[in-house]
């Protein structure tokens, strides 16, 4: 049986919380490892007697072995994901999908824009580029939460500000006394941000309203469409397109995304139940 | 002052610049000094060059809450379009905050006087104000709230 088909033991080595509700495992192959994930791409995740769900690769991806998950604690499968142990053992299905098309921002700028959770699927490729800079002209990274306590990779952010090469910008909805950061939607972000929209690839991961308002936001600045990347999510089930829960207009989004251009991807987020 | 650089202005005739420029100056506003307070009278406007400013209001029981924050190449004010002329909300310099303040009843003035200025200035207002609506009603939405109804 192939790895997209039976999930692959995989026992949690480190659990590192996040925020008050998501949790980022790590996880390590008991038999054999999949095989390599490209950023971008999901696995059906598997919380045995309770069941299974598609999460974004979150970590390093060069190399087959250890896999790191971010998830978010909303369901009953996620719940009991989140509440695994060093120790426990969690079914692994995939790699799955396609993932963010990293080499066409080679010599551009790169402008990641992401949303609350969405953050955690960008960050394989932020850890791609910032590993090999020279390949991009300047990595811009811009992340929207709900509130402070709600962002993550808080000190990895911090750590990258005045980086040679490197922007980062942070917002959130709200905030009590105490914040100095900036406090707006991401979209506002983009106005101070150094890129170049008629030469630089965008990568936006978040809630669709999000993605669709910070993509519409790119075009109106210049940026063409096909160089706008977002990742969308439906009812992923089998994960190679046979099924059809994740049916999104003519696309399979297990098969056919979840990275899918918004020159693709526009219409069909405008669209009332497909 | 570098009013004509500001991306607030571009497009706009030069001659048509000078003439605003005449009823503005230039300003530094020191790290948390309150440029207007909710309710006083909106008789001023700015256009930020450089710093941050937090848009707030008193709400009972929490304070004063941040509701937004602009900083460098965005206007700050509005109220002084549209009567009663006060403010809503008020403002304070986060950091040392760079802007050309401009005198609104002056300007209000020869707006009225002066249809094609006035259709200049309201149409650039017009688009700043649309994408504060949106950005106010998206964050309505409480996007990054986990799901009412639990997914999986």
């Amino acid at each position: 049986m192939t790895s997209t088909v039976l999930p692959y033991r995989y026992r949690v080595a480190d659990r590192h919380p996040e925020t008050a509700d998501t949790v980022t495992l790590n996880l390590h192959p008991i038999d054999e490892p999949l095989p390599v994930f490209d950023p971008g791409q999901f696995a059906m995740l598997t919380a045995f007697g309770v069941g299974e769900v598609p999460i974004s690769v979150s970590g390093r991806t060069r190399s087959s072995g250890p896999l790191e998950h971010t998830l978010r604690a909303v369901g009953p499968v996620t719940t009991a994901l989140y509440g695994s142990r060093p120790g426990d053992v969690l079914g692994v299905r995939g790699p799955f999908g396609m993932g963010w098309d990293l080499p066409a921002a080679r010599n551009r700028d790169l402008v990641l824009v992401a949303g609350g959770i969405g953050l955690a699927p960008l960050r394989p490729v932020l850890l791609t580029a910032l590993a090999e800079p020279a390949e991009y002209r300047t990595i811009v990274v811009l992340v929207g939460a709900r509130t402070p306590a709600d962002l993550l990779y808080g000190r990895e952010l911090e750590a990258l500000h005045g980086r040679p090469g490197v922007y980062v910008g942070v917002t959130v909805d709200r905030a009590e006394n105490g914040w100095r950061g900036h406090i707006g939607v991401v979209t506002t972000l983009l106005d101070h941000a150094p890129f170049d929209p008629n030469d630089a690839v965008a990568m936006v991961c978040g809630p669709e309203l999000m993605m669709r308002f910070t993509a519409e936001s790119l075009v109106r600045r210049g940026m063409p469409a096909d160089r706008i990347q977002i990742s969308l999510e439906r009812n992923m089930r089998c994960g190679v397109g046979h099924c059809g829960h994740c049916q999104l207009g003519p696309l399979l989004l297990c098969r056919d995304g979840p990275v899918v251009g918004y020159d693709r991807a526009a219409s069909l987020l405008i669209t009332r139940e497909l | 002052m570098i009013l004509h650089n500001h991306p607030f202005l571009a497009g706009l005739p030069e001659a048509l610049v000078d003439r605003l420029a005449e009823h503005a100056h230039p300003v530094t506003l020191a790290p948390d000094h309150r440029i207007f307070a909710e309710g006083a009278a909106a008789d001023r406007f700015w256009l930020i060059e450089n710093g941050t400013v937090a848009l707030d209001i008193q709400v009972p029981g929490r304070g004063t809450v941040v509701l937004e924050t602009l900083g460098p190449w965005t206007v700050l004010g509005w109220s002084w379009l549209q009567p009663p002329y006060r403010w809503h909300f008020g403002a304070v310099a986060r950091q040392t905050t760079v802007a050309t303040e401009f005198h609104a009843p002056e300007i209000r003035t020869l707006l009225a006087a002066d249809p094609l200025l006035g259709y200049a200035l309201t149409s650039r207002f017009l688009p700043v104000i649309v994408d504060r609506l949106q950005a106010a009603r998206l964050r309505l939405l409480d996007l990054y709230a986990a799901p009412a109804k639990a997914g999986s």
